[in-house]
């Protein structure tokens, strides 16, 4: 006859006295996964590397890291007939370009990396593009503006940057993304390029760029986030 | 029950399997369609599908508690038998011929690694939800471990689902998960060491 014992629980016989080993795991996952907070990145991206080219093979699959952030309804859809690429505020002369318009000005390339606020990564991005100081060079900016207003077909998502920021070196307006035309989840025709600075100011679905006193908020900086979004050194964090 | 059966599973174990499983695919499908760019481009009310998972996610970790809280003693038992493992679980982990009981070792560490990964879920989901508003929640890496834990959840329901519905030799026991019994044949062929009352 057996001994009363709670339901299920087994007597130690022949297997041994049972080992509380069930917690033990469950307290070392816990454990582990919070830790990963401070090391989770850094574990990640030679892995996120590695398999960068298994995307290629299974498109589901989302191994190159990007999302797609959107902020409103819909996402705003590119008819290479009627868009147009207007620079237009504090300039001597406001400029409207059509899409092959924008394309014959003189082309560049870059590879850069591109991080966003929340924590994803996507490493060497290859973009084609116009550097931003071409585009303004011929509207030829007055003076008093100290800023540049983008605005995405994305209503009513705008962002800035200062003239500084405006003229670092890696800047573009790109309308190619590794090899092909941008895609329309990542903001064709065109979008900003600002490697250094998180994804909420690559402003994409560009329809306007306009010249400004200066530069205030944002759609994300509204929300709480940094206006000088410098990589890794903004919004919270610091490298 | 039906003569020949026996009970495996309670009812409140049954209630807190579904509850959870409901719960997950529930958050699994909002959350793809954040996270794939395919499905994020065919339903593109982003911010909408975020709430819903959120908020998703708060029912889901509530109706889990409330479960919880109306077990009781009972779940605590259960919790108890998904704890111990004698000397039979670990030569049956090795891959060794063991009498198993109730749970077999493998389910053991399922349910261990389920119960582990819903507090992570539920940490991490929080943290990207309030860092969103305050940088004192925001971690660069709250996003990879949240995508990570649905990465291993879902090879562990890919398995789990195959022994479940396919595998000939276990797919009995989604009947015990349904109605609650087994036939006493397959238990004692499975979980020979469990002593059904």
């Amino acid at each position: 006859m057996d001994t009363p014992r709670a339901p299920g629980e087994q007597e130690p016989g022949e297997a041994g006295r049972p080992r509380r080993y069930g917690r033990r795991l469950f307290i070392a996952t816990v454990a582990g996964g919070l830790s990963s907070l401070y090391w989770g990145k850094a574990a990640w991206s030679p892995l996120s590397h590695a398999l960068s080219g298994v995307e290629a093979a299974v498109p589901l699959v989302p191994t190159g890291g990007w999302r797609i952030y959107t902020i409103s309804g819909h996402m705003p859809a590119f008819d290479p007939a009627t868009w147009r690429l207007k620079i237009g505020g504090l300039v001597e002369q406001p400029v409207s370009l059509g899409y092959d318009e924008l394309r014959a000005l003189p082309r560049v390339d870059q590879v850069s990396t591109f991080h966003c606020v929340t924590g994803w990564t996507v490493q060497n991005v290859h973009w084609g593009g116009v550097r931003m100081q071409d585009v303004l060079d011929r509207a030829r900016p007055l003076a008093s503006g100290h800023a540049l207003r983008f605005v995405s077909m994305e209503v009513p998502y705008v962002d800035y940057l200062t003239m500084p920021q405006a003229s670092l070196h890696d800047v573009m307006l790109a309308y190619e993304m590794d090899g092909r035309p941008l895609r329309r989840e990542h903001g064709a025709p065109v979008r900003l390029v600002i490697p250094e600075m998180y994804g909420y100011k690559n402003v994409k679905w560009l329809q306007a760029i306009d010249v400004v006193p200066r530069a205030v908020n944002g759609y994300w900086e509204n929300l709480g986030y940094d206006r000088d979004a410098w990589v890794g050194r903004s919004n919270g964090y610091s490298s | 029950m039906k003569a020949g059966y026996v009970r495996r599973f309670s009812r409140i174990e049954r209630l807190l399997h579904w509850v959870n499983a409901a719960g997950f695919f529930f958050l699994l499908g909002t959350g793809l369609i954040l996270y794939l760019p395919r499905l994020s481009m065919l339903v593109s009310r982003r911010q909408l599908i975020q709430s819903i998972h959120f908020w998703g996610g708060v029912g889901w970790l509530g109706a889990l508690a409330a479960v919880i809280v109306l077990g009781g003693r009972r779940l605590l038992a259960t919790a108890r038998e998904l704890d111990s493992f004698d000397r039979d679980d670990l030569r049956w982990l090795r891959g060794g011929k063991a009498p198993q009981g109730r749970f077999n070792a493998g389910q053991k560490i399922n349910a261990v690694l389920t119960a582990a990964f819903t507090i992570l879920f539920g940490v991490s989901g929080l943290l990207l939800w309030f860092g969103e508003q305050d940088t004192r929640y925001r971690f660069a890496s709250t996003v990879i471990l949240h995508d990570g834990l649905m990465y291993v959840s879902l090879a562990l329901l890919v398995g789990h689902l195959y022994l479940a519905l396919i595998h000939p030799a276990t797919r009995h026991a989604l009947r015990g998960m349904a109605l609650g019994d087994v036939s006493s044949e397959w238990a004692a062929r499975h979980h020979a060491k469990w002593k059904p009352e």
